[in-house]
């Protein structure tokens, strides 16, 4: 399986927005390879949206544009879904002090346009999406990297244009120096943002993010804006996940609900979601092609910890807000089982994923919810809200939470819906959440870090709600400078075991691909990032 | 006549910076940033953030902005650069505008030629059992909303007679556009029957309509010529700004049929924060309504020689 998503904030504003609602069961989608006879050259379509941004690695941050960077730009990594590494592009990844890594290449490997991928294409990439100058919005993903302070610096002018960390060996080897130790940081290089890039891409970026040139299992064909994307096999590929397929239609939808129409009449083939107007019906409509399947995303609510309200709170008193949550009824009634209640504050389906990592704080009990609240010195002001944004779907499991909230524990519970995603990113990034927000995490990649250090630690990108403990931090810390990976994902799962005492934010459950295919394809499987693996599709004649 | 046309042209002037000035000045009172938005959850690179804000000149008070904008639109036809893709909005536009114009252009054609022939025969039998008729189907589609409708239409023609194809993948395809031009036309088609009903049937009972079946004109030549002349001009009017409201109006419909034309880019326009692009799209909506209702004053003194320009 393919891993690492993009966009994380795309994809949930996606995700919220159009998964919202469907059968429950849980249930695998391996897409069984039938008898049927396969047309290896067939090539197959698949619902996506107009990507935002050009085709740039580095600059396709959600997930209409990612889905079709991944088909055509492969890196030195993946996984498999346990979370695994599977090398890719490298040969090996080595590290001695998990600081600096050296990466050998493949030989053999092309970009579509027949030249060969060296390190020297990895390095020019990195260095050149990482320079602000080319305005690529991943470019904080280079920041590990010791010399991206001075490429990107965050006030003044850039003092080089290459980052010392990295440094190519011969043809096929180079190494990456970090300023500090991360044991997983190879997960990291699954991402799309460091894929290779041909040298005729600097000749004109703009020109290549309409017509990408990659490494990847396909190449690049047309780009009808609006209308579809067309990919076809490459097959000069070297990768051990070569296409099955002849190619793909990455055909354009605005809403969901017109392409489940066009899958049922034929006019498309896979689709990544399912909208919620149709999620009672998919089942027996589509039968057994028809998919239900976790994918690694989790929905919280979390206090904005800056406002008076929960400056100083005791984390009782969150223990027992989480406690009035009666997760079970709301995900199977409101949404229809599309969601799975959280048992924790990692996601399933990554590297250190552990089942009741919170034990029973996630448990729906009146009681001792109305008990700790009271141990805690109450909810101030007796009165908390919920804000989301209108356009995401999310007003219906606002309420449900809050009569939850309400019925258990008398604590008065309202929505502060923000007209649209813009506005309620707006109020975070300014601090002015009133009281708690919704707000959910995708993986960037499959390991437990990702949900616990990017969320939770005092200066993390993902902290919005000005969380801060230093405890947590010094356990973050120490979770990076582990010996080895084994050792940094036993520590995290600590961590996160820990986090009950603290309550950074109160985990509401898990997400689900609710998804179907048309009966012209089979050997559909949908990776843990809830997108549809292309490479293993095959085609029926 | 050219004075009033010249005259007519030059008030669009005021208009013209008065609709773009309002539009720019709306989407910058919205709270969000465009390029803040692309960010998203985790935010970006400052760096990166104050190098696009600047590319985009969003870091210059409104006013001046505007003032760049407008001066870049009118002499170099540069409507500036849609912030996501960070493609020329003349090219966003290329793509947009020829889908709607094809869309309701089929929708207008349908609702011309649908909407007269109903009002027609309706008005020359004013009272009788095909009026009634006509009067209860046209009132139908009005009270019906467009979502209402377009989910009737898509369940029966597609997936029970499987006749059309539900949705519209390739917009240059007139089979696939028939369904949403009918539904985009069906409210409109409706109120050009009824003014064209009310009027005709009024007209009949006209003086100069008896002098002409005095003389012993042809009944062809009587409702063809002398009736219709006097009795399209209300129907005219509505025509006219009708097809402003089918070029801009059309985002229910767009929606349900998956057409990727002027409404759906609207829409996402305002919901990314992209003020450039917005202005584009509505300048030339407003240029569309603006000689649409030009084309309707002359088309008067057409039907209707008593009324001069000067």
């Amino acid at each position: 399986m393919r891993g690492a998503k993009s966009a994380k904030w795309v994809a949930i504003a996606a995700v919220v927005a159009l998964g919202a609602t469907a059968c429950g069961g849980g249930g695998g989608d391996k897409g069984s390879d039938s008898k049927a006879a396969v047309d290896p050259a067939g090539k197959f379509s698949v619902e996506v949206g107009e990507p935002q941004n050009p085709l740039q690695p580095a600059n396709t941050m959600e997930s209409n544009g990612s889905i079709v960077i991944k088909s055509l730009f492969s890196q030195l990594v993946s996984y498999d879904d346990k979370g695994n590494i599977v090398y890719v592009n490298a040969q090996s990844v080595d590290t001695k002090d998990n600081k600096t890594f050296t990466v050998k290449l493949k030989s053999g490997w092309k970009f579509h346009d027949g030249t060969p991928v060296t390190a020297t294409s990895y390095v020019k990439a990195w260095n050149w999406a990482a320079a602000p100058a080319n305005k690529q919005t991943n470019s904080f993903w280079f920041s590990d990297i010791a010399g991206y302070d001075d490429v990107a610096p965050a006030k003044g002018k850039p003092k080089a244009t290459t980052m010392s960390g990295l440094k190519v060996v011969d043809d096929s080897t180079f190494t990456i120096t970090l300023t500090k130790a991360i044991p997983y940081y190879v997960y990291k290089l699954g991402y799309e943002v460091f894929s290779p890039l041909p040298e005729s891409f600097y000749k004109d970026p703009k020109a290549a993010g309409e017509h990408p040139i990659g490494n990847g299992p396909y190449k690049f064909v047309s780009w009808a804006h609006k209308k579809q994307i067309e990919v076809a096999k490459f097959d000069g590929y070297q990768g051990p996940d070569k296409a099955k397929n002849g190619g793909v239609l990455f055909k354009n939808y605005t809403n969901l609900e017109t392409a489940y129409e066009d899958l049922k009449s034929g006019n498309v083939d896979v689709l990544r979601q399912i909208a919620p107007k149709d999620l009672p019906v998919y089942k027996s409509d589509l039968g057994s092609r028809a998919v239900d399947k976790a994918y690694s995303a989790i929905q919280t609510i979390a206090p904005a910890f800056y406002t008076k309200q929960w400056k100083n709170i005791d984390p009782k008193v969150l223990q027992g807000l989480s406690m009035a949550i009666d997760r079970a009824t709301i995900t199977k009634t409101v949404l229809q089982g599309t969601r799975e209640p959280a048992t924790g504050w990692v996601a399933k389906g990554v590297l250190g994923y552990e089942p009741n990592a919170g034990g029973d704080v996630f448990t729906y009990n009146p009681t001792k919810a109305k008990q700790l609240i009271k141990d805690g010195g109450g909810v101030p002001g007796n009165a908390i809200t919920i804000q989301y944004n209108a356009d995401g779907g999310h007003k219906e499991w606002v309420e449900a939470v809050c009569n939850s909230i309400t019925n258990a524990t008398g604590v008065k519970c309202a929505g502060d819906s923000k007209a649209d995603f813009q506005a309620d990113l707006n109020a975070r990034d300014a601090q002015q959440v009133k009281s708690m927000y919704r707000s959910g995490w995708v993986l960037d990649f499959p390991m437990n870090a990702n949900f616990i250090r990017d969320l939770y630690g005092s200066k993390s990108d993902g902290n919005q709600s000005g969380f801060s403990n230093k405890k947590i931090d010094a356990d973050i810390a120490a979770a990076d400078t582990a010996s080895s990976l084994a050792d940094s994902e036993k520590k995290y799962q600590d961590i996160e075991k820990e986090l009950v005492n603290y309550m950074p934010s109160i985990p509401l459950w898990y997400y689900k691909v609710n998804a179907g295919y048309s009966d012209k394809v089979t050997g559909v499987a949908y990776a843990q990032d809830g997108d549809p693996i292309l490479t293993g599709v095959q085609v029926k004649k | 006549m050219g004075r009033y046309v010249a005259r007519r042209l030059l008030q669009m002037i005021p208009v013209f910076i008065g609709t773009t000035l309002l539009i720019f000045l709306m989407v910058y009172a919205l709270p969000g940033d465009p390029v803040r938005g692309l960010f998203g959850d985790k935010g970006g690179s400052p760096a990166v953030i104050a190098s696009l804000r600047h590319q985009y000149g969003l870091d210059q008070p409104i006013l001046v902005q505007y003032y760049h904008y407008m001066k870049d639109m009118i002499l170099h036809f540069d409507f500036g650069t849609q912030i996501a893709s960070g493609r020329p909005v003349t090219d966003v536009l290329g793509e947009a505008f020829p889908v709607t114009l094809r869309l309701g252009g089929l929708a207008f054609a349908i609702e011309l030629v649908l909407g007269m022939a109903l009002g027609i025969w309706a008005g020359l039998r004013a009272g009788r059992f095909a009026d009634n008729a006509i009067l209860l189907v046209s009132l139908l589609l009005i009270s019906v909303p467009v979502f209402v409708l377009g989910f009737i239409l898509k369940v029966v023609f597609a997936f029970q007679l499987n006749w059309l194809p539900p949705n519209v993948n390739d917009s240059t395809n007139f089979n696939e556009l028939l369904m949403p031009a009918f539904v985009l036309a069906t409210a409109s088609l409706a109120y050009v029957t009824r003014l064209t009903r009310t009027s005709v049937a009024e007209n009949l009972r006209a003086d100069y309509i008896r002098t002409a079946v005095a003389k012993g004109l042809p009944r062809r030549r009587v409702v063809g010529v002398h009736l219709m002349r006097n009795s399209l001009i209300p129907v005219i009017t509505y025509l006219g700004t009708d097809i402003g409201a089918l070029m801009g109006g059309a985002v229910v419909t767009e929606g349900l049929f998956n057409i990727q034309g002027i409404g759906g880019t609207i829409y996402q326009s305002i919901v990314r924060r992209e003020g450039t692009t917005l202005v584009g799209l509505v300048t030339i909506l407003v240029l569309v309504y603006l000689l649409a209702s030009l084309l309707v004053d002359l088309l008067y003194a057409v039907l209707d020689p008593r009324i001069r320009y000067a």
